[in-house]
């Protein structure tokens, strides 16, 4: 799966939980631009590995902060 | 040699925001709800609070065992026999005859071989969840989990991954995505304190072993009252057998404080050298394993009590349902009765309402709480008598319609 195929599968998936319609680039930050709480990353989490049936730990969590590096990690976690 | 002096970064302006909020709460006038004080305790339902006499409903002494005579008899003979304190860790010089009673007290009331001890059930979960679990291996929980959990694994190197709150399927896809050959951790717990509900234990931990991994319950919130021995979630759906690990503390059926961890596990006992909140802390005093003794053992013959608490648990959630509350579970399913308040404001009103009328519950908010809730939580006990339930929801149908809830 190329880098594009990854980001506009997560697109869609991100549509329902970004309540600001704030535009999605790399650099979009989940807790300061998008302001998911808690519960929304969870879901968003569990959304995101049943569409690409992964496992994205809270450990891998820490690390990501913005759009562009869970594109990135989704990508690396589906093998590619 | 040139100095410069940089001013000092105030390193608690991260706390700024919580301090605002409660700032504003207490503005409005409210009795503080997290500084009260008990100034006299006369029985386990009663006690002298900010100068009023009070019902206890928020206590978690489920089995009303803290003014029991046998047990406070037995604590009294220990403080006579073995002093006040051990001054030392269970592997040093912490563990007196009272420490290894206690434990031979858990084997037989959960009827397992091995039992550990801890200093709190805090510890026990931070102990047993961070040590069991490590680099490369997989900690899979509910996401309503409990602090002492979350911080078990925040210690521990294990991967960590969550999932919804009592969702089997949510649980399974997790349990089948981690990688081929790496060790599993399930966390469960039988009663989720905040909301009173239990999990649905046969189910997981069937799916759970399915996957091939080990299963922690922390039975904390059931232990002396639910299953048939008082076992726990665990044993009333028959799946104690399948499960390696089971976390209890004696800081509220048993009406003291400490915690453990009960299993099977043929190599459990090498935990005692391994597991560091076991061992670089100083063990319980010989007059709390004592008292835990006692009351463990009572326990096992409290069928009466038991009975008498579903009792109490079923009318008090049946008659704040009649009178409108918005309640935690559908039907009764433990001894903790959650009533859902619609904001922290009306909270704590309706609290301090409580209060006034001579009744204690917990006020809890997030991040304690699921979903962002404010939280009236009742724990019912054993010695609340049928009359008080009565009498305390009467105080919860003035306190609900002075503050505008009902």
């Amino acid at each position: 799966m190329n880098r594009e195929e990854v980001d506009s599968r997560i697109r869609v998936l991100i549509e329902p939980f970004n309540k600001k319609n704030a535009e999605i680039a790399d650099a979009t930050t989940f807790a300061g631009d998008l302001e998911f709480d808690s519960l929304t990353v969870m879901d968003f989490v569990a959304a995101i590995e049943d569409e690409f049936d992964i496992i994205i730990s809270m450990n891998q969590q820490a690390e990501i902060e913005n759009y562009g590096q869970l594109v990135d990690a989704v990508r690396q976690l589906t093998g590619e | 040699m040139g100095e410069t002096v940089s001013e000092t970064r105030d390193l608690f302006s991260k706390f700024d925001e919580i301090i605002q909020t409660r700032e504003t709460l207490l503005a409005s006038g409210v009795e503080d709800p997290f500084s009260l004080v008990m100034e006299k305790v006369l029985s386990p339902t009663r006690a002298i609070c900010n100068g009023r006499s009070t019902i206890l409903l928020g206590t978690y002494n489920y089995m009303g065992m803290t003014f029991d005579p046998d047990v406070i008899q037995a604590g009294k003979d220990a403080l006579d026999n073995y002093g006040s304190g051990t001054t030392g860790s269970r592997v040093l010089n912490g563990t007196y005859q009272g420490h290894k009673e206690v434990e031979q007290a858990l084997r037989e009331f959960y009827a397992m071989d091995h039992a550990m001890v801890f200093s709190t059930g805090y510890q026990a979960n931070l102990g047993i969840i961070s040590t069991v679990a490590g680099k490369g291996d997989y900690i899979v929980l509910d996401i309503d989990s409990h602090a002492s959990i979350w911080d078990g694994c925040a210690l521990g190197n294990a991967e960590v991954v969550p999932f919804k709150h009592n969702d089997i399927e949510a649980m399974d896809k997790r349990l089948g995505r981690i990688p081929e050959g790496a060790g599993k951790l399930v966390v469960l717990e039988g009663v989720y304190s905040m909301l009173g509900d239990i999990a649905p234990l046969k189910e997981m931990v069937a799916v759970a072993k399915r996957h091939g991994a080990m299963v922690l319950v922390d039975e904390a919130h059931s232990m002396g009252f639910i299953g048939e021995h008082g076992r726990g979630v665990a044993e009333a759906q028959g799946v104690i057998d399948n499960v390696d690990f089971i976390i209890g503390t004696f800081s509220k059926s048993v009406g003291t404080v400490g915690g453990f961890c009960v299993s099977n596990h043929p190599k459990f006992e090498i935990l005692r050298l391994v597991c560091r909140p076991y061992v670089f802390t100083a063990s319980l005093p010989p007059s709390v394993v004592a008292t835990a003794a006692t009351s463990v053992r009572k326990l096992m013959h409290a069928g009466n009590k038991r009975a008498h608490l579903w009792e109490n648990s079923k009318r008090l959630h049946g008659g704040l349902r009649a009178q409108g509350f918005t309640l935690g579970t559908e039907e009764p399913q433990s001894a903790i009765v959650a009533v859902i308040m619609p904001d922290l404001e009306r909270g704590a009103a309706m609290w301090e309402a409580l209060l006034k009328e001579g009744l204690y519950v917990n006020l809890a908010r997030p991040p304690a709480t699921p979903a962002g809730m404010t939280l009236l939580r009742c724990s019912l006990c054993a010695e609340h008598s049928s009359e008080e339930v009565e009498t305390i929801l009467g105080m919860f149908e003035r306190a609900g319609k002075a503050v505008g809830i009902i």
